[in-house]
């Protein structure tokens, strides 16, 4: 079975915080200009964070589970 | 390692790009991305060509077949590679200042021709790169470091000036509105003649800061709370309508379109493609 993943690239992260702004849940904090996943299991995988970054330093990932 | 979308489509070892902390032209670009494969283009049918500013820096980013032009030319050089090659998708990425000052009249006259380019306005309302000066779409009485007692021009208003040019195709969307500016992107791309949609942008580092509009969130959540459907819009006075953004799509017509009309003169004078 095919599920979602929240993944993050903080190198690529400029801390402008429009991904926890806009996040519907208030899963992602800015930690010295950085985003961070604060709470994941209130992730509802609804891609607000990836369409909005405008850095590419957060998206939804296909990962793999048995 | 980024996403299998940005994976495919940019030119990762390029990345992360050169915009400002908050600026909206990435996620424009990627909204771009994500329309161009939701509509299929093929990456050998598409050319990408970009002028001279913030907005025109995303060639560099795009893995696609891309020319970065001389300032305002984008839709000129455009306009030689779709009649060179009328089967491409070509596609114009460009600035407020790039389209409608150095380059206003060649898009007034790519709108009148209704040639089949694809013309996407990241606009900022801002000259970002050379450090904020006012464009032609800096709302007047907004500042900028060559209006520092404010703006006394009237600004363009993108997709009325493209649709009444001849632009078969007008838009406006925001960068707030990051979803519908995909979906209007997809219908812009299968449109067959000039499509404009002017991407309402945000430029915290300038414009944002010159006008204490406050940091990136603040001004797309300024976005949120001051966009109209342009349905919605056409029943709200001039008053009402002052300093919002009127987004949706303008003009949506079928014309004849450009190569093909200059293909029945090739014929007609006996020549061939």
């Amino acid at each position: 079975m095919s599920m979602k993943k929240l993944v993050t690239e903080v190198t690529w992260c400029k801390g402008c915080g429009i991904c926890a702004a806009f996040c519907p849940r208030h899963v992602l904090e800015i930690v010295n200009d950085k985003v961070v996943i604060k709470d994941e299991v209130s992730c509802i995988k609804c891609g607000q964070c990836e369409l909005r970054c405008p850095d590419y330093a957060i998206w939804l990932q296909e990962v793999d589970h048995e | 390692m980024p996403s299998e979308l940005v994976k495919r489509e940019m030119r990762t070892e390029n990345l992360p790009h050169i915009w400002c902390p908050g600026c909206s032209h990435g996620s424009v670009m990627r909204a771009l991305c994500q329309a161009i494969e939701n509509v299929g283009l093929e990456r050998k049918n598409t050319v990408i060509v970009s002028g001279i500013g913030c907005s025109s820096r995303a060639v560099g980013y795009l893995n696609f077949d891309t020319i970065h032009t001389t300032h305002g030319r984008a839709l000129a050089f455009a306009t030689g590679i779709k009649l060179a090659n009328p089967d491409l998708h070509v596609i114009v990425l460009t600035g407020d200042g790039d389209i409608s000052a150095i380059g206003g009249n060649h898009l007034i006259h790519a709108c009148r021709r209704n040639i089949g380019i694809t013309c996407i306005v990241m606009n900022n309302t801002i000259y970002g790169m050379t450090g904020g000066q006012y464009s032609p779409t800096t709302p007047t009485g907004d500042f900028g470091t060559t209006a520092p007692y404010g703006n006394i021009d009237k600004d363009f208003d993108i997709p009325l000036l493209a649709a009444s040019a001849g632009a078969t195709f007008a838009a406006r969307t925001t960068a707030y509105g990051i979803a519908q500016t995909i979906t209007v992107m997809e219908k812009a791309l299968k449109h067959k003649g000039f499509s404009v949609i002017d991407v309402a942008s945000i430029c915290p580092s300038y414009y944002g800061r010159r006008n204490k509009k406050g940091d990136a969130v603040k001004m797309l959540q300024w976005q949120k709370e001051n966009s109209v459907p342009v349905k919605m819009a056409q029943n709200m006075t001039a008053e009402e309508l002052k300093g919002m953004i009127v987004t949706g799509i303008f003009k949506d017509v079928e014309e004849p379109e450009y190569t093909e009309e200059y293909q029945k003169i090739i014929e007609k004078a006996g020549g061939k493609r």
